[in-house]
């Protein structure tokens, strides 16, 4: 059947332009996916706030009661997502106050310089999480590697002492080393031995944790003069500085930086290196891979030193441009960076370029969740369930093309299922 | 029953599988449908099998226009399909499979397997389908694996059978023993719709032929129609069945062999000490029935399976143990067995698949940089060499057809610098049009000097290509014989009786 490939006739209408779209490429159905997400997070907003509950209570007190009911629900939706793009985007407003009272540009870049702070870690770590996904290894270990990676960055950026030529960089090259021994264990007993690496990763993350809080209330470690668990403030040397100097107020730094070379290094990586098509070969297909004399074990030990590289990476990035320190609950609050990551990483596809809107995406709906917390008491979990189905609807796009009735997606299961016939 | 398509029109997008296809099966016929690969015909008897539906015309059961919604309902109408590739659970039982979705119960709906197997049993003899009920599927070798699918739709009592390249995946005697099968559902009244593009087969089994090509009807023939008829009518183009060779002028030994044991899954000594040698110039063909220990033979060969005692040489270097890496580099070209698991990487591009080996080797990638530039240019030239039908050299190979799949590998394997070229299987599977392609392929490969062990269950393969025929029965080579002996001897090597006794 397949001698004559169906040639990729243009659209005609409309509806078949979207039914192209859809089957050429994956975005169009990650930006339906979106739409759905916020589609099912204004009804959570609906039947959630009080006020908007009200005005449906009163729907047949009085004539105008409709008109109202569609009014508050309107507004009350419309001031959460508002709120939420001002605070993690822009705010128009702020803009205006800038301009009118000569004061700078500060406030009105806030919201994005919080969005891009918290997307460098994440950015960082996707790429390390995507890279094992696409050699077929499940990385659940990432948070793990970022948090011994922040514990190596810190140890380095706080108790080794030298320029900041120097100590940037022996910092940083600590964080990578630090995610790599933690990531390289559970790939020398994959390669070795054969143990799964969900289960060494899932159990070597504990094992970080109770690390962290040894190293953390060690003597060595710990801030002199406190009994908490909180380990020693980095040297200025070897702090990622802010973008905008420490005068600003804007928080976003050089890391972002580091994160976009992150995301060009995986292209380059990916699609270029060799050793990129080895693992790519290796996750399409292992049997092909070993007749053509790719040997797994080094792919297995190379992806995981990769991966557990740049998860550490994200960890020192983390400690060296936001906290300056580490402590007890370093990157394990909010179920961890590492896991969130797999979340990213499956959204972006596995693709650098993906991986880095996605995190943005979940920086901005994390960031702006907290404003829309603040504004209309909408508790920030909105943030956490409208990320939830974006990826929900993302792992299940022929659901994504049968509530948007693009037919596309019948043909195509159909023409799938033919594929294993043979013809 | 009668069953009758009439004016089946299927359109996936712009193309169109079928067009206006009608065929009418008599009861106790055997009709067979012959395509090449890519014609239509699994198109069609997904439509007839309810798994597809027609955009136009109408499928007739005793006259009756009837409509299946899915496949259930199509079997239980009388309709039973063996598809070319099994739809069995690999760990269940045969019992358990047959009965899958039609479980016998017992009291509070336990599963009663004992009825189950003993049904087996009944159906099995009736047919004269052997299979031990309680043997797990994917421990049976593929002829047994295929019964288990017909023993699956004759239990559901199916009047009409569908066989779709029933004989892809089977040995001489296989095929013998299921034409026999064939013919005997037939006697019983059954009607068989049987699938190929083997002209042989066809001709040996088959009650009425219609030809089909490019999704319609090209004509109808008669068994007795002779196979370059067929073949001409089926490709649109006279074809060649045998291709021409050089004189055979053998050199030196490239490939040796010596005392070699291997060991399968399970640890059994399946290649049990194999002796051989290849020369340059040279293709030495390994017949035999599947399961043999051919496969375990060639997989240790390219590096993929432990060698326990005995040694490889090529080229003089002893490769026994060594990495599938340094086997490659050694010199030898690899066509495995099976295509899609060890040969091709199916969600990657047809470009990156003809690097596959050689990611590395200059021009394709200079220091651990890749050059897609080259890698492009060297799929471009293949793509022309080799007669590649694709899109692009960017196209994902899965859209391929098996036929070009396979080119994709001859030509990946035959443009390295190679002086010893395995092929296992090279023509599994593929149509007269591709056989007559890759053979062409492998004798200009050893007209220039280089040498190459086939391995195939095909015996006109086997004869079409060999210069000397070695025969594998039970781990150990049975006899190496000439290719002018009688595929009577062949046979009887096969079977395990020694070279001494197979001699005129």
């Amino acid at each position: 059947m397949t001698d004559t490939t169906p040639s990729v006739t243009p659209p005609k209408t409309r509806h078949t332009a979207l039914v192209w779209m859809t089957s050429q490429s994956p975005i169009v159905v990650t930006v339906l996916a979106l739409v759905l997400g916020f589609f099912v997070g204004a009804i959570i907003i609906i039947t959630t706030t009080p006020a908007v509950l009200d005005a449906w209570r009163g729907l047949f007190h009085s004539w105008g009661a409709p008109g109202h009911a569609i009014k508050v629900t309107l507004d009350n939706v419309g001031a959460a997502y508002r709120s939420m793009f001002t605070g993690s985007v822009f705010d128009p407003s702020q803009l205006w106050h800038s301009i009118t009272t000569g004061k700078g540009f500060d406030a009105s870049l806030t919201p994005i310089s919080e969005t891009l702070t918290y997307a460098t870690p994440l950015i960082i770590v996707s790429t390390g999480v995507g890279i094992a996904f696409q050699t077929g290894i499940f990385n659940i270990g990432a948070n793990g590697q970022a948090v011994l990676g922040g514990i190596a960055g810190g140890v380095a950026g706080s108790m080794l002492h030298m320029p900041m030529i120097l100590h940037l960089p022996v910092t940083l090259i600590a964080g990578i080393a630090g995610g790599m021994v933690c990531g390289v264990i559970p790939g020398v007993l994959k390669a070795f031995t054969g143990a799964h690496e969900v289960i060494v990763t899932i159990m070597l993350n504990y094992v970080v944790y109770a690390f962290l809080l040894f190293a953390v209330l060690s003597t060595a470690f710990q801030r002199p003069g406190q009994s908490n668990d909180i380990s020693r403030t980095m040297d200025p040397s070897a702090q990622l500085p802010p973008l905008f100097g420490s005068t600003s107020g804007l928080r976003v730094s050089y890391g972002i930086f580091i994160a976009l070379a992150v995301v060009l290094f995986a292209w380059w990586f990916l699609d270029r290196s060799s050793i990129g098509f080895d693992f790519r070969v290796t996750g399409a297909n292992p049997s092909a891979a070993r007749a053509s004399g790719i040997s797994s074990r080094t792919v297995i030990v190379l992806v995981f030193l990769v991966s557990g590289g740049l998860a550490g990476l994200a960890g020192v990035v983390q400690a060296a441009s936001t906290t300056h320190y580490v402590d007890g609950g370093f990157l394990i609050g909010n179920a961890g960076i590492g896991f969130t990551a797999i979340t990213i990483a499956l959204l972006g596809r596995n693709r650098p370029m993906g991986i880095l809107l996605s995190s943005l995406l979940f920086a901005a709906l994390g960031v702006g969740g907290r404003t829309m917390q603040a504004a209309t008491g909408i508790p920030l979990d909105l943030a956490t369930v409208i990320q939830s189905i974006v990826v929900l609807f993302v792992a299940t796009p022929v659901l994504v093309k049968e509530i948007f009735r693009l037919r596309a997606a019948k043909t195509q299961a159909v023409q799938l299922a033919t594929q294993g016939w043979g013809s | 029953m009668r069953l009758e398509l009439r004016g089946i029109t299927k359109r996936f997008g712009s193309l169109v599988a079928n067009d206006q296809i009608s065929i009418t099966v008599e009861p106790g016929q055997i009709h067979s449908l012959l395509g090449e690969n890519g014609a239509g015909k699994s198109t069609l008897m997904n439509v007839l099998f309810g798994l597809l539906h027609p955009d136009e015309g109408e499928i007739l059961i005793d006259g009756v226009p009837t409509k299946f919604e899915n496949s259930g309902e199509a079997v239980r109408r009388g309709i039973g399909m063996v598809h070319q590739h099994f739809m069995l659970v690999p760990v269940f039982t045969v019992a358990e499979n047959v009965v899958l979705g039609f479980e016998p119960t017992k009291s509070f709906n336990r599963v009663d397997y004992q009825k189950a197997t003993d049904d087996i049993r009944r159906v099995s003899k009736e047919f004269n389908l052997e299979v031990d009920p309680d043997a797990v599927i994917e421990s049976l070798p593929v002829g047994i694996q295929q019964r288990v699918e017909i023993l699956k739709a004759l239990s559901h009592d199916a009047e009409i059978l569908i066989l779709d390249e029933p004989t892809a995946v089977l040995t001489p005697q296989e095929i013998d023993a299921l034409m026999e099968i064939m013919r005997s559902l037939a006697a019983a009244g059954k009607s068989i719709l049987f699938i190929t593009h083997k002209l042989k087969e066809v001709k040996a089994v088959a009650d009425v032929i219609t030809i089909i090509r490019q999704g319609r009807v090209v004509g109808t023939a008669e068994p007795s129609a002779s196979e370059s008829e067929l073949a001409s009518m089926m490709v649109g183009r006279d074809v060649e069945l045998t291709v021409k060779k050089e004189p055979f002028s053998p050199g030196e030994d490239v490939f040796e062999i010596r005392d070699l044991v291997v060991r399968d899954d399970r640890g059994l000594a399946a290649v049990n000490g194999v002796s051989l040698n290849v020369r340059s110039g040279e293709i030495l063909a390994l017949a035999g029935v599947q399961g043999n220990g051919q496969t375990e033979l060639v997989e240790a060969i390219a590096g993929m399976r432990p060698v326990e005692s005995g040694t490889i040489t090529l080229n003089g270097r002893d490769i026994t143990n060594a990495s599938p890496r340094k086997v490659l580099d050694a010199g030898l070209g690899h066509i495995p067995e099976d295509r899609q698991r060890d040969g091709l990487v199916m969600s990657m591009t047809v470009a990156d698949n003809l690097v596959l080996n050689t990611p590395r080797r200059a021009p394709f990638a200079k220091r651990g940089t890749r050059n897609l530039a080259a890698v492009t240019e060297n799929a471009v030239r293949l793509i022309k060499d080799f007669d590649i039908r694709t899109e692009s050299p960017q196209e994902i190979v899965s859209s391929l057809s098996g036929g070009n799949q396979q080119k994709v590998i001859v030509a990946r394997e035959l443009s390295r610098e190679l002086t010893f070229l395995v092929a296992s299987q090279p023509t599994r599977g593929l149509d007269v049009g591709s056989i007559e392609y890759v053979h062409r392929q492998m004798v200009n490969h050893r007209n220039l000097g280089n040498a190459a062990l086939v391995v195939s269950s095909e015996l006109d393969e086997v004869f079409a290509l060999a210069d000397r025929i070695a025969v594998m029965y039970a781990g150990k080579i049975s006899g190496v014989v000439d290719p002018s002996v009688s595929r009577e001897s062949i046979g009887l090597l096969m079977a395990g009786t020694v070279m001494e006794t197979a001699h005129d």
